[in-house]
């Protein structure tokens, strides 16, 4: 079995072979080909959006997905949620000596496929081999461009009184599925990632105009952080009603397992919206009308205050309060 | 103290067995249990079934569970037993 | 879920506390001894349905909370000696010893491995001989069996590299230590279901009948709750002292014999530190001496009593919290120096822990 060497990030003829060979045919993009040290293009007119961000998954391959088609979501879905369009991404590899190249080519042609389904290309790429030990078998980092319509103006500060949050679909998938694969905790089968990019899922509510207020995707820290960072750039409440909340049922029983709140569990492929009340049911309908938002649901609202918090209404009447989570969320017994 | 969950044994082999819930599969084991037979709901916790869940037992809680959602409604009165 | 969804049933909830209101006519202390009722509670906003009369104080039913600094001390030594991989629930990873925590230590780049079953552990060792998998084991008479059961298969395979540092704890003398405080102010327990599961009602019947203290073993979802609530408030209102079972769907009046011997069979009982409480007599489990092998303490030779004495953190109110003394927020540690980011007690360490429960839900 072939594996990258050393040799294949030292700048020379296997580094050349292992762009020609691995990176250009999938990633089809005449940026790339081009072999220039930048990639050159004419901005569409509007405001850009811009963002970045490092994958490290452990594992690479994951029920669901794999490092590349999430590191293309990830990035493609922070444009999202910053109401833009995205429109282009770039893509840096460090690969720890040793990775099969069959690995590699199984994620770069993810990573691909990914691209063109969220309607973005790869224009700026860079490869680095470390030695074996100095990083995990595969590190990505993209950034992205992309472009805000007009009459598009989406923060997490323009949450109001009233509000209506919505979520696009179930909740924890993607969390749960890694913590049971990297942890090899016996479970079979049922627990698979959400990666997916959300753009078109997004774009489906540019429509409602100034009566879009917040998106974001509940990424690391789970719907908890998210709406925890909302609320407190916003200076409101926001109030979840626990039963409203879509999650799928083997991911409630792992959560239940493993002693996780399903709303502090990372997503890959789910965004929440905060609208104007007069809006929600067009919003809703918008999502629901999408393959990635048939399981859409309004989840709760904003409320005036206390600033910052956000509370849990069960199906008994009672509240309480959801925090963000401290940290890496791990199997528990008690 | 302890998170266990009630989980349906679908395969036995050994002190192995193969649970689910709601959709959800897991392999355990039983050495915890003299007779585990596909069908059985078991407690599970740490990856061990610590029990079978007794379901006439459950059903009788549910019943007196009942009780009290009726009284709600109706507003009499339900002694707890036991 | 089958068997967890119908009891969350919410005009249940509805009817239980209306009945719980109706009966009690003064006011009483409730301690739930559990840790997972701690969060049960907190999670479906129990103390919301109760009547002011009603109160709801945590008692040291975590066993994360309560593993004394030293003994994880000696587990975080163990990971100095070469080849060792410190395997452990996930539990325990952010829990502080006197020095630094499992978290800590695999930052400075042990090797750790969180676990959620301890047979996870033994399987490690089976793939990789090259190793030492020591094994904290922690947990209640429910998680001991189960211990005991992978520890049994390590033999039977045959695992050489393969041992357990046990920390384990009793539940019935900790409550014979409470029963018999004479600080003690608390009308009733709520018992811990999955502890009963494998020990039965009989540990528990000394504290009806020679301390006069109404007790019941309740579940875990929140209609459990509530009606073990009832069972209690029924026996105080009615001024007797009896112990309900309402959990007889998985605990049987005789528990679980074949867990027990096999608890029984690899353990037996030692004198123990509880964080924050203080030597228990019997409270502990070691391994027996046939055991050795694949005993960490024998094992790697630890110095053990000098891990015993590694004192408790200063001005920590946490023994008198878990007796059920103090409130979190009498503790002049709460929210400032000890935090959920940065525990410095047992209580706040685990999630399910009183102080990191108030903390979180904000509660008081």
């Amino acid at each position: 079995m072939s594996v990258v060497l050393l040799a294949h990030g030292g700048g020379g003829r296997l580094m050349a072979d292992l762009i020609r060979e691995v990176f250009l045919p999938r990633l089809e993009s005449p940026e790339l080909a081009r072999a220039d040290d930048s990639a050159l293009f004419t901005p569409p007119p509007g405001r850009l959006a811009f963002t970045t961000d490092a994958f490290v998954v452990d594992p690479i391959l994951f029920p669901g997905g794999d490092i590349g088609r999430l590191a293309v979501c990830g990035t493609v879905n922070d444009l999202a949620a910053g109401g833009a369009v995205p429109l282009y991404l770039s893509a840096a590899f460090v690969i720890e000596e040793g990775l099969p190249l069959e690995v590699l080519s199984t994620i770069v042609d993810s990573l691909a496929a990914t691209a063109r389904e969220a309607g973005v290309r790869v224009v700026a790429g860079d490869t680095k081999v470390v030695p074996h030990g100095k990083a995990d078998q595969l590190f990505i980092t993209t950034a992205g461009v992309g472009c805000v319509p007009e009459g598009v103006s989406v923060s997490g500060h323009h949450a109001r009184p009233g509000d209506v949050v919505l979520c696009s679909g179930a909740l924890g998938d993607h969390g749960m599925a890694i913590m049971v694969a990297r942890e090899n905790l016996g479970f079979v089968g049922h627990l698979e990632s959400d990666v997916a990019p959300l753009n078109d899922l997004t774009a489906a509510l540019h429509s409602l105009g100034p009566d879009l207020h917040v998106l974001r995707d509940p990424t690391r820290g789970g719907a908890a952080a998210a709406l925890n960072e909302i609320a407190a750039q916003s200076g409101v409440a926001i109030q979840l009603h626990e039963e409203a909340v879509p999650i799928h049922a083997p991911v409630r029983v792992a959560c239940e397992l493993l002693g996780t709140d399903p709303l502090t569990v990372a997503n890959e492929g789910k965004m929440l919206a905060v609208v104007a009340p007069e809006a929600a049911d067009a919003a809703l309908a918008a999502w629901r009308d999408h393959p990635l938002g048939r399981e859409a649901a309004v989840i709760g609202e904003v409320l005036e205050g206390p600033a910052g918090r956000v509370q849990v209404r069960t199906a008994f009447g009672t509240t309480r309060i959801l925090d963000r989570p401290l940290g890496e969320q791990l199997p528990r017994i008690c | 103290m302890c998170l266990a969950v009630p989980m349906q044994v679908k395969r036995v082999e050994g002190h192995d067995a193969v649970v689910e819930q709601a959709g959800a599969a897991l392999n355990i084991r039983t050495d915890l249990l003299d007779e585990v037979a596909a069908g059985d709901y078991v407690l599970v916790h740490a990856g061990y079934a610590i029990q079978r869940v007794d379901e006439d037992e459950a059903r009788e809680t549910l019943a007196l569970l009942r009780m009290f959602g009726i009284d709600t409604q109706t507003g009499q009165t339900t002694d707890a037993t036991g | 879920m089958r068997l967890v969804d119908e009891f969350r049933d919410a005009e249940a909830v509805a009817g239980l506390r209306e009945a719980i209101a109706r009966r009690l006519s003064r006011p009483a202390k409730i301690m739930e001894v559990c840790g997972t009722h701690t969060m049960a509670i907190a999670r479906a906003g129990v103390r919301q349905l109760l009547p002011p009369t009603v109160s709801l104080i945590s008692g040291p039913g975590c066993p994360v909370c309560v593993t004394a600094q030293g003994e994880i001390d000696a587990f975080l030594a163990l990971g100095e000696c070469p080849g060792v991989v410190l395997a452990s629930f996930g539990d325990m990873l952010r829990v502080p010893g006197s020095t630094g925590s499992l978290e800590t230590l695999k930052a400075r780049g042990t090797e750790t491995r969180v676990v959620y079953s301890p047979m996870d552990a033994v399987r490690l060792a089976a793939a990789s001989p090259e190793k030492e998998v020591v094994f904290f084991g922690i947990g209640f008479e429910t998680t001991v069996p189960t211990v005991a059961a992978a520890l049994l298969e390590a033999c039977r395979l045959g695992l050489r590299n393969f041992s357990v540092l046990s920390a384990h704890k009793r539940v019935p003398p900790a409550l014979a230590a409470l029963a018999t405080d004479p600080e003690l102010a608390v009308d009733g327990f709520l018992l811990p279901g999955h502890v009963s599961v494998i020990l039965g009602l009989e540990p528990y019947r000394f504290l009806a009948e020679q301390h006069q203290i109404p007790c019941a073993i309740a579940g875990f979802e929140v209609t459990d709750i509530l009606e073990g609530i009832l069972h209690l408030v029924t026996q105080i209102a009615d001024g007797r002292a009896a112990l309900a079972n309402q959990y007889p769907r998985v605990v049987r009046p005789e528990g679980n014999p074949t867990a027990r011997a096999l608890m029984e069979r690899v353990f037996t009982p030692t004198d123990a530190v509880w964080r924050g409480i203080g030597p228990i007599a019997a409270s502990g489990l070691a391994l027996r001496p046939e055991f050795a092998p694949w005993d960490a303490r024998q094992k790697f030779a630890l110095d053990w009593d000098r891990f015993a004495n590694v004192p408790e953190p200063p001005a920590c109110r946490c023994g008198d919290i878990l007796k059920g003394i103090a409130s979190p927020h009498d503790c002049p540690l709460f929210g400032r120096g000890c935090t959920p980011a940065r525990p410095i007690g047992p209580c706040m360490v685990s999630s399910e822990g009183t102080c990191a429960a108030y903390y979180r839900y904000q509660i008081g």
